[in-house]
């Protein structure tokens, strides 16, 4: 069949048109909506520093947050000071917690100060330090907050990934891997800044030994687990002066 | 149906049986796998489909005779690409978490083979309210397969249904629970999946024997 959508100068307009169309009909989209998703990142945000510290609606097995209704009020009530360390500088800063990681992580590359928020949270008269940590998975990024004690001890840890593979890296959001870090040391007894690995051979699958620096890794995920250790030796360690002028 | 004329009737009923994507053409197995561990997230995914195969079927039926037959497949596929990206920014504006649970799954949809194929076999060569017809009949009963698969892995891996528990609580030991029933975290996992499939491709092609291809 040849008819006058087969030429060539038919096909360059018509491909031209439709992608100006569908380009300005997406931009427009895009763009209207952005407040909105912006909106729910922030209380995202919000509930992800939360469930770090144990402020959460988790049932036997699922990871729950509270209900989007009630995070900002939540956490408001429960996170008493929220600090940004530069240096040695630090500063307290209501919306510490908009600070974007991988910028300030941009940043260091480039030999500026990095910004790094700390969220000082308070249950049942216990303090947490919730920080935030970001690194690579397998696919895209992967990111998390822990809460830990003024020693360091991790006190509940939040891990979220964008788009590593279902059913196995993907598996780092889910309790039974994050509830292993609950009790972990960060440092030595000698007070040295060590991490946790995420180790496939610990031989303490139930996670017993909390001082051991390792908890264990999900079949099949070895890369996806080998970025979140170095996400938490990386980021975390950054925080250990400031933990250390706590003791003071 | 008496809306519609007998052909249009059968546009519509067609794919959710003798027709059915799933189970008969076998296209569109990769989401029925991967997302339906949950009954909620397989609702949603059949959502979306729908919504990307009724819209999309006219959209391309609309430019059927205008489209330049050189780059059709493109053409289709920026048409996919563009609903799929409406339907993800919409759930990130309005149902965040489930864009989250979904996230890598609405990428799926612009590789689901159901969508290209209705694209390519029926709406280049029909009118906008029969495409519609199709469009709606497939994604239906590409959803309706979904539903039942991800009811049953739900159920029987998690022991809930859209996160209500069903079966008694398992903690606590009550309902079923009490007289010693257990989940199967097994269903949970993507291979049940394609057994429950299998078992429902078994279960349609013995109630119905015109189905079963020669070989």
């Amino acid at each position: 069949m040849s008819k006058r959508t087969d030429s060539n100068s038919y096909t360059m307009i018509f491909a031209v048109v439709m992608v100006l169309i569908v380009g300005s009909l997406l931009a427009f989209l895009a763009s209207s909506l952005k407040p909105a998703i912006k909106e729910n990142e922030r209380i995202e945000k919000q509930q992800n520093i939360l469930y770090a510290m144990g402020v959460n609606e988790n049932d036997e097995s699922s990871a729950t947050f509270v209900s989007t209704s009630v995070a900002g009020e939540e956490f408001a009530k429960y996170i008493k000071k929220q600090i940004v360390i530069e240096g040695d500088k630090i500063s307290e800063n209501d919306e510490a917690y908009l600070i974007d990681v991988k910028k300030q992580q941009a940043n260091a590359k480039e030999g500026k100060i990095r910004k790094l928020p700390l969220f000082i949270g308070e249950k049942e008269g216990k303090t947490f330090y919730v920080a935030p940590i970001r690194g690579k998975g397998l696919w895209d990024a992967i990111w998390g907050y822990v809460s830990m004690d003024e020693n360091m001890v991790v006190q509940g840890a939040y891990f979220d990934h964008k788009g590593e593979t279902p059913g196995l890296g993907a598996n780092i959001k889910q309790r039974y891997f994050m509830d292993d870090f609950y009790g972990e040391h960060l440092l030595t007894k000698a007070g040295v800044f060590k991490g946790i690995t995420v180790a496939k051979g610990n031989n303490d699958p139930k996670n017993e030994e909390k001082t051991d620096y390792e908890v264990d890794a999900i079949a099949g995920a070895t890369i996806t687990g080998d970025g979140v250790s170095a996400m938490i030796k990386k980021d975390l360690a950054l925080y250990v002066p400031y933990f250390k002028s706590l003791k003071k | 149906m008496g809306l519609l004329s007998k052909k249009d009737a059968a546009l519509i009923k067609d794919p959710l049986l003798d027709n059915n994507p799933i189970t008969i053409q076998v296209l569109g197995i990769c989401s029925a796998l991967a997302i339906t561990a949950e009954l909620k997230a397989s609702i949603v995914m059949s959502i979306s489909v729908l919504f990307v195969l009724g819209v999309g079927n006219v959209v391309i039926s609309l430019m059927r005779n205008i489209i330049p037959s050189k780059i059709r497949i493109i053409v289709q596929l920026i048409v996919v690409a563009t609903l799929v990206i409406i339907v993800d920014l919409v759930l990130k504006a309005f149902a965040y978490e489930l864009s989250k649970t979904l996230s890598v799954f609405v990428g799926l949809i612009i590789t689901n083979c159901i969508i290209m194929g209705r694209f390519e076999a029926f709406a280049l060569g029909n009118g906008p309210w029969r495409s519609f017809l199709d469009g709606i009949g497939n994604a239906v009963g590409y959803g309706v397969i979904l539903i039942a698969v991800g009811f049953f892995r739900e159920l029987l891996g998690s022991g809930t249904l859209l996160g209500f528990k069903v079966l008694g609580d398992p903690i606590e030991k009550t309902g079923l629970y009490a007289i010693g029933y257990e989940n199967n975290g097994f269903m949970l996992l993507s291979p049940m999946a394609l057994i429950v499939v299998g078992i429902i491709i078994w279960v349609q092609r013995t109630k119905n024997k015109s189905l079963i291809e020669e070989h």
